[in-house]
């Protein structure tokens, strides 16, 4: 865990790094904003029901964009879409993560030539953390995106900025 | 009723507003109607008695690609005239018979009457048809795109010769 791997003192103390100690509490509460856009939203509801169980890494669907701290772009991004997933991306407060899930967020998707409609990946418009590949990904590719996030956040630093 | 019986009711009231009766190779058959009375006409099929055309199941257009061809040397294209489709599938749920109108209009001049006063749900069938493939519906209380972005200035998407903007808002649309 890089947390406890540190040693203990007396007294019930735990000597650490606050960057590792910062890492540790945003990598295990990462609230997603309770959000979905096509099928693949279909496959993040049952990433976060009961048989896959989402919160067993501390994610839960937050309603509100100003309360969470990442947000999972499930599905094709239309060019009217892109507009509000813009604003809900700027209304979340830092530190924030972007995981664009399945082909569609990606690059477009099938509608990479012919989707007049469909904006051709979001990080045309958001900076994404983490790509998800798939049509739709199964859960258990979401959860491997997610491990992946956390993996990157737990090499995070308070006074070096990440890539 | 069979269409042919339908149609010939029609024609014998309307006369020239109904132009004849396509025997379609693959699909459905419809009458051809002049698109500026087709609201006379679907007014009357809702109205008569022995019609009752209560619903209108489906309304759609489509571009028919007929114009002169012109390539360029980028390999695109645009078609030069041409004209655009718009059908009519109505159904009577009492008399338990269907029939399909179908009218035709220059790509030019894509002026087509709108039937919302007969069927109020033609209101986002016709917005829709708008939207896609640039129909302009006389008499519509509310024309505006449905689907589109209200601020999209870059054609009609379905029609044959649309062409990709650039940007939209700053973002990128090509792949």
């Amino acid at each position: 865990m890089g947390l406890l791997d540190k040693q203990f003192a007396d007294n019930n103390i735990i000597i650490t790094k606050v960057d590792d100690l910062l890492n540790w509490a945003r990598l295990s509460s990462l609230w997603q904003i309770g959000f979905g856009l096509a099928c693949c939203a279909i496959e993040m509801m049952a990433t976060s029901a009961s048989h896959y169980d989402f919160d067993r890494f501390g994610v839960i669907p937050r309603p509100s964009p100003r309360q969470s701290d990442v947000i999972i772009v499930s599905g094709t991004v239309t060019l009217k879409m892109a507009i509000r997933i813009k604003r809900l991306y700027e209304q979340m407060p830092d530190p924030k993560y972007v995981i664009s899930m399945g082909s569609c967020s990606n690059c477009g998707g099938p509608y990479w030539e012919h989707g007049y409609h469909v904006l051709k990946g979001v990080d045309r418009i958001i900076p994404v953390d983490v790509y998800v590949p798939g049509c739709p990904p199964r859960p258990e590719a979401l959860l491997e995106g997610l491990m992946k996030l956390q993996e990157k956040i737990r090499h995070e630093s308070l006074v070096k900025k990440s890539a | 009723m069979t269409e042919k019986e339908i149609f010939e009711i029609l024609k014998e009231k309307f006369c020239e507003t109904i132009i004849e009766f396509v025997e379609a190779e693959a699909g459905e058959n419809y009458i051809k109607v002049n698109p500026l009375e087709i609201d006379k006409v679907c007014s009357f099929l809702f109205i008569d008695n022995i019609l009752q055309f209560d619903s209108l199941m489906n309304l759609s257009a489509v571009d028919d690609a007929n114009g002169e061809k012109k390539t360029e040397e980028d390999g695109s294209f645009e078609y030069i005239g041409g004209t655009l489709s718009v059908f009519y599938h109505l159904e009577s749920t009492d008399k338990r018979h269907k029939i399909t109108l179908g009218t035709t209009v220059e790509k030019d001049k894509p002026d087509v009457v709108s039937v919302t006063d007969v069927w109020e749900h033609a209101n986002w069938h016709e917005r829709e048809a708008f939207d896609l493939l640039g129909i302009n519906f006389l008499n519509h209380p509310d024309l505006r795109r449905i689907l589109m972005p209200y601020d999209w200035d870059a054609g009609y998407p379905l029609r044959k010769d649309y062409k990709d903007p650039d940007y939209y808002q700053g973002m990128k649309v090509p792949y």
